[in-house]
């Protein structure tokens, strides 16, 4: 239960799929304009994560593994066909994709308004490609880890581009240099929250290590903080300047 | 007759500056990010998407009247897997550590959104000589943006160059070293790659005013 638990967190903040290892970032930067698409893109990847991760644990497990063919009788246990992943995976992920878009669009149009448009981008997101291979790499033991660490990272990545999505929501109305603007304010924004992201790292480590640790993550945790309130102190600036300006507007009308 | 037209050589040309699949286009970020902490790393990956790239986009040319285009996702699939297949056992082969360096991002070229993005936008309407050409030339593009990247990052990072070290020994303290210089660490972790690229982005549109977006 307990690894369980680990494995779960570690992939949600510690491995994050966007910030530790830059996974998906090709439709994570090109979806992220608005909150609400980026809520349906994220959603997709959760689901075709936690779908795909375990089936192909299963293909990795009973198929192509050093001396996964065991099962079939003894003198199939010397053959190891891991030099086939690729291949298989992808089109598993593709299967599946198209599968889910069918199924989906037969039983529920309104799941699929909203999440059909992201299915097909989705077979070609280096996040669940990179999943998979992950899983391999890692050498995840059971078919319930390797559910878990689909779902998980898939939170992960939802997690990552919603904020991205807000954030972005919210630089519009800021006076970024003109040629950074659009792109290259998301690269260095995500830079700066990838080291946020960083500290982290800090939670599971033991022993000597955890003091360190415990250090970087209050600073970690004070640049947000303190970031925080100043966008919302700017913002009710603004507000209550606009309420003076209306007042002053009102009385003007009146007298 | 002249063995590139001027069109040709536009398609080649182009990637490389004002239409560059990384910082214009925003293709293929994943795994140039990920692996340019080292330029060798950086080199050997831009290599070998320029050989999955060029020899894709000809083969889906090739095919581009027999694909049922409802279908066409997948068949691309299988055959940019064919072609990491090769890459990824020939690197096994002859340079095993780097292939380690690499790990799971040789596999990603497959999701490599200039892969797949070169051939939805142009393999699938041009022939395969015009197809090549513009293979090329975007894996060019994409090889150029990940070793300026990696550049900086190992020589800033750790003080060397393809492994050499340029700047001196730290622990010896000669060269540059001498006078007090630190390498910068933190390069090394991978938040620096995406502020790099942020940086050449920077860079390349306060020259080119034209290409600044709208917000």
């Amino acid at each position: 239960m307990l690894e369980h638990i680990e494995l779960f967190f570690k992939s949600i903040f510690i491995d994050n799929m966007v910030f530790a290892t830059f996974l998906g970032m090709c439709s994570y930067l090109a979806v992220s304009k608005k909150v609400t698409t980026a809520v349906g893109l994220g959603a997709a990847v959760i689901f075709v994560l936690a779908v795909t991760v375990p089936l192909n644990w299963l293909l990795d497990h009973y198929l192509l593994a050093d001396g996964a063919l065991s099962w079939l009788g003894p003198e199939y246990a010397d053959y190891n066909l891991s030099f086939l992943s690729f291949i298989l995976f992808i089109a598993t992920i593709a299967t599946m994709v198209q599968l889910v878009e069918i199924v989906v669009e037969k039983f529920s149009p309104a799941l699929y308004n909203s999440l059909g448009i992201f299915l097909p981008l989705i077979a070609v997101n280096c996040a669940i490609l990179g999943g998979s291979l992950f899983m391999q790499s890692r050498d995840i033991q059971t078919f319930g880890l390797a559910f878990n660490y689909g779902l998980a990272s898939g939170i992960g990545w939802f997690l990552a581009i919603l904020t991205i999505a807000a954030i972005r929501e919210k630089i519009r109305y800021s006076n970024v240099p003109p040629p950074l603007r659009g792109l290259g304010i998301t690269f260095i924004i995500t830079g700066l929250m990838a080291i946020g992201f960083m500290s982290f790292g800090g939670m599971l480590t033991g022993g000597e290590e955890t003091e360190e640790a415990v250090e970087q993550t209050t600073a970690g945790d004070k640049t947000i903080d303190e970031s925080r309130p100043t966008a919302a102190e700017t913002k009710e600036l603004k507000k209550e300047e606009l309420e003076k300006q209306e007042v002053s507007y009102n009385d003007a009308l009146n007298q | 007759m002249a063995l590139l037209s001027k069109k040709d050589t536009s398609l080649i040309l182009d990637p490389l500056t004002d239409n560059n699949p990384i910082t214009i286009q925003v293709l293929g970020i994943c795994s140039a990010l990920a692996i340019t902490a080292e330029l060798k790393a950086s080199i050997v990956m831009a290599i070998s998407v320029l050989f999955v790239l060029g020899v894709g986009n000809v083969v889906i040319s090739l095919m581009r009247n027999i694909i049922p285009s409802k279908i066409r996702i997948i068949v691309q699939l299988i055959v940019v897997a064919a072609l990491v297949i090769i890459v990824d056992q020939v690197l096994k082969a002859f340079a095993y550590e780097l292939s380690k360096t690499l790990s799971v991002f040789v596999g990603l070229i497959i999701t490599n959104c200039i892969i797949m993005g070169r051939f939805e936008a142009f393999a699938l309407g041009n022939g395969p000589w015009k197809s090549f050409l513009d293979g090329i030339g975007n894996a060019a593009g994409y090889g150029v943006i990940l070793v300026i990247v990696g550049f900086f990052r190992e020589l800033l990072g750790s003080g060397t160059l393809m492994g050499y070290k340029v700047l001196g020994d730290p622990i010896a303290k000669t060269g540059l070293y001498s006078i007090g210089y630190e390498n910068n660490g933190f390069m090394l972790l991978s938040p620096m790659a995406l502020i790099v690229v942020g940086i050449i982005i920077w860079v390349q549109r306060s020259r080119n005013r034209a290409l600044i977006e709208e917000n």
